[in-house]
């Protein structure tokens, strides 16, 4: 049959001379390279005492974002959950009541949000996608887990802690 | 003798097309189709007397007709102009139409709050094609905007007047299809407003159709409110025996529960056989219902992601009666540990 992509080569096949036949320049060609690895500069380093430095745009765990008054600026339109190559993100949406103005932002929110870390793959879509720059995956790694329920993380480990400037303690004074 | 059927010649950006005399513009933009039909907003095949108020779709008559080849002197609303024979009209080949279409839509958005996130219209929003299609992506109006006190119209429709285009297609439901109209416009130019003159609520049957109407949010499902995105659900065409209106219909699931009901909507965006409320409000279970087949969305419309065709989608995974009785086996013993 004809080659389609005209590549092909028949490679030629010659019986080993006696340089080949006694293997001794191939061991030690081969024996030189490793030893010439002993005296390299090791590419690894020591986890755990050394960490390396991160990138700037580096995607870990997501967070929920407050605005300046501490309301949550999700508002479940669920364009995260639309972006979502890996369908990781679902969320039901609820009505704000009166007197929860101080809690959310807007007359819809997130009563429930939930990310599946095992399907996300941490590709930024859902940060892109938000209009209300409610979602950032400013976090560090995800932690390993022993069981797979317990990587469903809801809004009690996604939303940021309220910051409070009141409570905020004052050195050097 | 069969009368003879005068049918004049109109040419809507270089394509020929034969229409009966008193057809407007835009209806015989319609009967050629594709990118050339104007937008409307307003306009409303099914209502009488709609059309003329959002000027969306202004086209440019470059020759009047036949017997007078004068163009008009300014662009015309085509959903209110009628053809006359050998008529010329230029819709997208013409820049200047394209560019006043940029600034009805930058007009219409002025008072619009943007809160597409929140609203339950997004996905399937006239307004938002709209201005995906022929807007820009700045205003120059930098006021407050009018904004208006919330008002409760009953438990069935919610209303958002601050979303509200004025467009008058609700207006003309009630006056077409119920019997007796509770809300109007009150007010006069910047302060008119969709109500209901002192607070009173929408009963009447088949006003639930002024959701469907509603070309933005203003008029929206207070039993859908919030209940999911629209590109979330899936539309399956149905129909029931009913015996006030058609019984034809689009539900729209999510798994298998019925959120909404809604009529059936063409390419425009209109529904040609209005439904009644029992058949909007009341009835939400499948078993109600005969369902025909899923309908048929856009494959560029937001509502087609990740839906199939098929009423049920192959299994991705076989099942297995081994394999499940193994998992089993091994949530009992991870339980334990828990």
């Amino acid at each position: 049959m004809q080659s389609l992509s005209n590549r092909k080569r028949v490679i030629e096949q010659k019986p080993m001379n006696i340089w080949e036949r006694i293997y001794l320049p191939a061991i030690v060609k081969g024996l030189s390279i490793t030893i010439k690895h002993f005296f390299k500069k090791i590419p690894t380093i020591k986890y755990p005492e050394q960490i390396r430095p991160y990138s700037k745009n580096f995607r870990g765990q997501h967070s929920l974002k407050r605005d300046e008054m501490g309301r949550e600026r999700c508002t479940a339109c669920g364009l995260c959950a639309l972006s979502c190559p890996a369908e990781a993100i679902t969320m039901v949406a609820a009505e704000r009541k009166k007197g929860e103005e101080h809690l959310y932002r807007e007359e819809k929110y997130a009563a429930v949000y939930e990310i599946n870390m095992l399907r996300c793959i941490f590709c930024g879509l859902c940060e892109e996608a938000c209009p209300k720059e409610a979602i950032y995956l400013d976090g560090s790694h995800v932690t390993a887990d022993y069981l797979r329920k317990d990587f469903i993380y809801g809004k009690d480990k996604l939303v940021e802690p309220k910051f409070d400037i009141t409570q905020l303690k004052q050195e050097n004074k | 003798m069969a009368e003879e059927e005068v049918k004049l010649t109109v040419t809507i950006d270089g394509i020929p097309v034969e229409v009966a005399p008193g057809t407007t513009i835009l209806n015989a933009a319609r009967q050629i189709g594709g990118d050339i039909v104007p937008p409307a907003m307003c306009y409303y095949s099914t209502l009488e007397g709609s059309g003329g108020k959002c000027r969306t779709c202004l086209v440019k008559v470059s020759k009047g007709s036949e017997k007078d080849p004068r163009p008009m002197p300014k662009l015309v609303a085509s959903c209110r102009t009628t053809v006359m024979d050998g008529m010329e009209v230029q819709n997208i080949s013409s820049p200047e139409v394209l560019d006043a279409r940029k600034s009805v839509v930058e007009f219409l958005l002025i008072n619009h709050p943007l809160d597409c996130p929140v609203c339950d219209q997004a996905g399937e929003c006239k307004l938002q094609d709209l201005s995906y299609e022929h807007g820009v992506a700045q205003t120059q109006f930098e006021f407050r905007k009018r904004t208006f006190e919330p008002i409760d119209i009953g438990d069935k429709i919610q209303l958002h007047m601050n979303r509200c285009i004025l467009c008058y297609r609700c207006v003309y439901v009630a006056n077409q299809l119920t019997d007796g109209r509770e809300h109007g416009i009150l007010g006069r130019g910047d302060h008119a407003e969709i109500s209901t003159y002192i607070h009173k609520g929408l009963n009447n049957d088949f006003i639930g159709n002024v959701i469907d109407v509603c070309p933005v949010g203003a008029l929206t499902d207070k039993t859908f409110r919030f209940k999911n995105r629209v590109w979330f659900t899936k539309p399956v065409d149905a129909h029931r025996d009913c015996p006030t209106c058609s019984g034809k219909v689009t539900l729209w699931y999510k798994g298998a529960e019925v959120l909404r009901v809604t009529g059936r909507k063409d390419e425009y965006g209109e529904v040609k056989e209005f439904i009644c409320n029992t058949c909007r409000f009341e009835t939400k279970k499948t078993a109600d219902w005969i369902l025909e087949e899923p309908t048929p969305v856009d494959h560029e419309s937001v509502i087609s992601a990740n839906h199939y065709y098929t009423f049920n989608p192959p299994a991705v995974i076989e099942e297995s009666k081994k394999l499940q009785e193994a998992n089993e086996e091994q949530l009992a013993r991870t339980e334990r540990l828990k």
